[in-house]
């Protein structure tokens, strides 16, 4: 039977929302407050979300430990008390909390075994998140 | 298509023990949660419904109903039990957030049947605010 293992995770992390591609004005009118040239940041909650038959003998879809070791290496130590900016993977791409989402999962879906990953959600905030299943 | 959801808590202890491994494997598998003495959860139980709302009454299901449901089906069962020791269907398989997902499942789905109109869709298992477990019925 195909069951859901989900964890959450925290990472504190600051960002600045702007693009090459648009005048200042532009990115003013865009991005508002998250264009403030030196930054801000946010507590995420990333909740990573795996799928899969229940290991008759362990009863588990994937163990927790197994999965905090992944999401530690590439996700906590990665990214946690970051300037996300700077990271490679936004050399080129805005941090927006879609892009930190939809980079997560790559990150992940290609760390777990084949299937396995269903869904990363990242919440910015206490009132918007942000989801990614493919 | 309309999605409700009731939630509800109860309190349990488990531990983790697969009886046909050695003491050893036990514990590099599931490490703490194998303590033989058991430790205990605050579990969040989370039951989706799905249906179209009633023309009458606006309702998908009765909320005081799918609460009665629980209340009888799973909490009375499990709230302030050793799951391993006084819940039947862990009498031999592991309650694993995963296994109680699956267990819930089980016990909520003939009422929900029986009552026509909505389907049960998901149950999740909250753990620790930190970790649940799903299941949406699928084989």
């Amino acid at each position: 039977m195909i069951a859901y293992f989900g964890r959450r995770y925290t990472i504190s992390a600051s960002h600045r929302l702007h693009t090459d591609e648009l005048s200042a004005e532009e990115n003013r009118a865009t991005y508002g407050k998250c264009n403030n040239p030196h930054g801000h940041g946010h507590n995420y909650a990333v909740e990573v979300v795996v799928a899969g038959e229940v290991d008759p003998e362990t009863g588990m879809v994937i163990n927790l430990a197994t999965l905090d070791e992944i999401v530690h290496a590439l996700v906590i130590e990665r990214f946690d008390h970051s300037n996300l900016n700077l990271d490679p993977l936004f050399a080129n791409r805005v941090p927006t909390t879609e892009n930190l989402t939809r980079q997560l999962y790559s990150l992940l879906k290609d760390a777990l075994p084949a299937g396995k990953l269903e869904r990363v959600r990242v919440e910015e905030t206490e009132n918007n998140f942000f989801e990614c299943n493919a | 298509m309309i999605f409700l959801t009731r939630r509800a808590t109860f309190s349990a202890s488990h531990y983790y023990w697969n009886p046909a491994w050695t003491e050893e494997k036990n514990m590099q598998v599931f490490g703490r949660c194998a303590n033989r003495n058991g430790h205990g959860h605050n579990y969040t139980l989370e039951v989706t419904l799905a249906g179209e709302p009633d023309p009458i009454t606006g309702f998908v299901v009765d909320l005081k109903w799918l609460k009665s449901v629980i209340e009888r089906e799973v909490l009375d069962a499990w709230d302030h039990r050793h799951l391993n020791l006084e819940v039947p269907e862990f009498a031999a398989t592991i309650p694993t957030t995963e296994n109680i997902a699956i267990a819930a499942w089980k016990r909520l789905e003939p009422s929900v049947i029986e009552a026509g109109g909505a389907r049960l869709s998901r149950v999740r298992i909250y753990e620790t605010p930190e970790i649940f477990a799903e299941f949406r019925g699928e084989a």
